[in-house]
């Protein structure tokens, strides 16, 4: 019964593992990141109790019902049994995603909070840009032609615009704790995706899309921004920091960028 | 050739390179579905290497890559154009072309109680045309800047705008995509020949809903193939004009890529997305739909028991497909889709999770109460609903936008597609091998090797991407070159260094099935007619002599 030996130690590696995970999620930040957690417990639950229930049956057919020289059953189907379980694992799927609905809703659709910080992220081959609006809360104009990493323009800011006279240029992305923030997502050239994990949300940086990505992150601290959209040779070092800041330091470093 | 009474089988059929006979055209894509599937083993193992020793010197990459490994050392570049390569050969010339093109081709018409295929021809050039590109994927790594590094999914506008985006964008991606294009004619044959067969070819008693699940499953297969791969040859077409002939279908206005700014524009990027996976979703399908009906009939003959519930396999199966056509969405759920797509997408996900567990009912109910008998192909199949469940269930967790948002491009999502599509696939195609092999080479693999090597594969696939899912709960990115830029992968390198130390593990104990297949073909038992006591047409003598092999 090597077969029913090996399947039990699989039953026993998957517990020890979730016991003892070699890697685990990295603690949350956001009230949306905690939610996503509570959905994914959830579904680890159900999935797991399936995973067991299954493999278990598996192994407990395999030795019950083992070639004995006795004449096996004949029947073909049943029709309620077969009812019963279409049913109840329609019901169960169908209840674990409506659960988990507004975890994907909520940082995507109804209106903007009032007074959100407004930032822009500019992805490129193989680097972040972030973009402030400065005093006058206007982003300026962009030219793709007067883009210059050498001279200190990453994205082309035109200086005949008012407008981008005052805007910040950044390669870290700071924000306040405990602000609604709204990321405007943009890419000059292929595919990016932005992604924090302890926000627990990626969205894709398409070229020739503005896309945007709310969040409010509850904790300070020092958290790394991963590329996660295959974008070429470069896509594994695409790396940025994101500074989660008290809010006060925050207004100081955005009224006088320079001195930090 | 003599037919002998009795005997059919006891002599070797042979190869023969130019006949239109299906068990010929089977044992075609037999092996090329072999060359294919070590060959993008081979690669994975390369992967894998290099993942856990980024900084090692290897002289022989050197030799065979002199560009992308200059004194040894393997560039971002050359391990991506690995992964493009590994991922196309074994979505499209293994997990394709072997579950139908070797098993339907070898017994479909004897199932359906006729002698041939309805067009022949048809299907022997269907194979030619897969061997064709199959060759033009390999010359795409070996032209000048090596092979392309977008991806098996090949997005632009990474795809689209030439070798100023990455060295093997050039040549080496125009080559990938002529070869997915020639691919799919030559796919698009196959899946009409196969439809024209079921519908218009069964023996005059036999019914549809008296077809074994076996022929419901490739007719349907079919079905999905011709709907998606027409869907696919134009896109890929489209996206070789972009690149050749100055269109913008998938290039957006205002790109400046490195210091050249992109002429053209207006087209949009998530188009190929689209395009891409309403073929990418139903081709899953097209991987797994077959070995489901090899699986029942499989559990059937070794448990001595009638499939459960027919009637719901065939509806299952077709809900399946159904729902398979509708669920391309989910590969996008953060691809900048409007959210309320995702929300309508999710619930289709997660509604083929509803068919697919009655499949998995039906199996077990299958098995209740019979007489099972662990043979080798019998094995592959309870190993399969084992791995069939695992990563199906995994499928309910990247299935809702929710939790996918922080699992797309991740190792769980790795995880789990290499469960539910490599090794549930494997596990099919080994149980097929094994259970067939007596009609590929008219003798019986061998049982000893065959469970070793099951045993072994079982644990090996197991360790290899069970503890996979847990790089993704830290979520660790895919097609990453090297984990070496980013603090929190650092701490991820004993879990990937035990990966890859799996997969070493399981690709080794291949060989075992390797030196079966090889030395089962030529020195193996004489198979009697029947071997495993089925009640399927193949296996009549009366239905099938070898003199059916005509030259073309």
């Amino acid at each position: 019964m090597i077969f029913v030996a090996l399947l039990a130690a699989v039953v026993a590696a998957a517990i020890f593992l979730f016991a003892a995970p070699p890697a685990w999620f990295p603690a949350p930040i956001s009230a949306l990141a905690s939610a996503f957690d509570t959905q994914f417990l959830r579904t680890l639950w159900l999935t797991g109790f399936a995973f067991f229930a299954v493999q278990i049956l598996l192994i407990w057919i395999v030795l019950r019902y083992r070639q004995r020289g006795r004449n096996p059953a004949t029947f073909t189907g049943n029709y309620r049994l077969e009812l019963l379980w279409t049913s109840v694992t329609a019901l169960l799927f169908f209840g674990l995603a409506l659960m988990g609905m507004p975890v994907f809703t909520l940082p995507r659709l109804g209106p903007e909070p009032p007074g959100s910080e407004r930032i822009e992220v500019n992805a490129h081959q193989f680097a972040w840009n972030f973009r402030y609006p400065g005093p006058d809360g206007k982003f300026g104009r962009t030219d793709l032609r007067l883009i210059s990493d050498a001279g200190g323009n990453p994205l082309g800011l035109d200086p005949s615009d008012a407008a981008s006279k005052d805007d910040i240029v950044v390669s870290t992305l700071r924000v306040p704790v405990g602000r609604d923030i709204v990321l405007t997502l943009k890419s000059r050239d292929v595919i990016h995706d932005f992604f924090v994990r302890e926000l627990r949300v990626k969205q894709d940086v398409v070229p020739g899309m503005d896309i945007p990505y709310r969040f409010r992150a509850d904790r300070t601290g020092a958290f790394e921004i991963a590329c996660a959209e295959l974008c070429g040779l470069g896509h594994s070092q695409m790396r940025a920091v994101m500074l989660v800041m008290p809010a006060a330091d925050y207004d100081r470093w955005k009224n006088n960028p320079g001195t930090h | 050739m003599e037919e002998q009474p009795g005997h059919t089988l006891t002599h070797r059929p042979g190869v023969r390179w130019y006949s239109s006979d299906h068990r010929s055209v089977a044992r075609l894509y037999f092996f090329l579905a072999l060359i294919a599937v070590v060959t993008g083993q081979a690669l994975s193992l390369i992967m894998r290497f290099h993942l856990v020793n980024p900084q090692a010197k290897v002289s022989w990459f050197e030799s065979l890559w002199p560009t992308g490994a200059p004194s040894g050392i393997m560039t971002p570049e050359l391990y991506l154009s690995i992964l493009t390569l590994h991922g196309t050969i074994m979505v499209f010339f293994v997990l394709t072309t072997a579950p139908m093109g070797t098993f339907a081709n070898l017994v479909l018409p004897e199932q359906l109680g006729v002698a041939h295929m309805a067009y022949p021809r048809l299907n022997a050039l269907s194979f030619w045309t897969i061997a064709a590109s199959f060759v033009v994927l390999i010359a795409s790594f070996a032209g000048p800047g090596g092979g392309p590094l977008s991806g098996w999914t090949a997005y632009p506008p990474l795809s689209a705008i030439g070798a100023i985006t990455g060295p093997g964008q050039g040549l080496g991606q125009t080559l990938w995509l002529l070869s997915i294009a020639i691919f799919c004619a030559g796919s698009l044959l196959s899946s009409i020949n196969i439809i024209a067969t079921v519908i218009d070819h069964r023996a005059p008693d036999m019914g549809l809903m008296e077809m074994p699940l076996t022929c419901w499953n490739w007719f349907v297969t079919a079905i999905l193939g011709l709907l998606s791969f027409s869907v696919l040859l134009p896109a890929g077409v489209l996206l070789l004009a972009d690149r050749l002939a100055g269109t913008s279908f998938f290039v957006p206005a205002g790109l400046r890529v490195g210091d050249e700014i992109i002429k053209g524009g207006g087209g949009s990027p998530l188009l190929w997305q689209h395009l891409f996976w309403f073929f990418g979703h139903p081709e899953v399908y097209m991987a797994i739909l077959p070995g489901f009906g090899a699986i029942s009939v499989i559990l059937s003959v070794f448990s001595r028991k009638t499939i459960f519930g027919y009637r719901a396999m065939v509806t299952a199966t077709v809900a399946i497909a159904a729902l398979g056509m509708l669920v391309w969405g989910h590969h996008m759920f953060i691809s900048g889709l409007n959210p309320y797509s995702s929300l309508a997408f999710a619930v289709l996900t997660l509604a083929i999770a509803v068919p697919s567990s009655v499949k998995t009912f039906s199996w077990l109910a299958t098995l209740w109460r019979g007489q099972i008998e662990l043979t080798s192909p019998m094995l592959y199949a309870l190993g399969f609903i084992s791995v069939f469940v695992t990563g199906g269930l995994s499928g309910i967790v990247v299935g809702q936008p929710g939790l996918d948002q922080y699992f797309h491009d991740t190792y769980f999502v790795v995880a789990h597609f290499h469960i539910i599509m490599g090794v549930a696939g494997a596990f099919t195609l080994f149980a097929a091998t094994a259970y067939w092999f007596p009609l590929l080479f008219g003798r019986m693999m061998n049982e000893t090797l065959g469970k070793v090597h099951f045993y072994l594969t079982f644990i090996g696939v197991y360790a290899t991407f069970l503890p996979m899912h847990f790089a993704g709960f830290a979520g660790n990115p895919r097609r990453y070159a090297d984990f070496t830029t980013f603090d929190f992968l650092a701490p991820l390198m004993p879990l990937h260094r035990w990966i890859t130390h799996a997969a070493y593990f399981t690709a080794a104990v291949q060989l075992i099935f390797l030196a079966n297949l090889a030395w089962s073909a030529m020195r193996g038992k004489l198979a009697p007619d029947n071997p495993w006591n089925a009640s399927t047409g193949e296996w009549g003598s009366r239905t099938r002599s070898l003199d059916n092999d005509r030259p073309l």
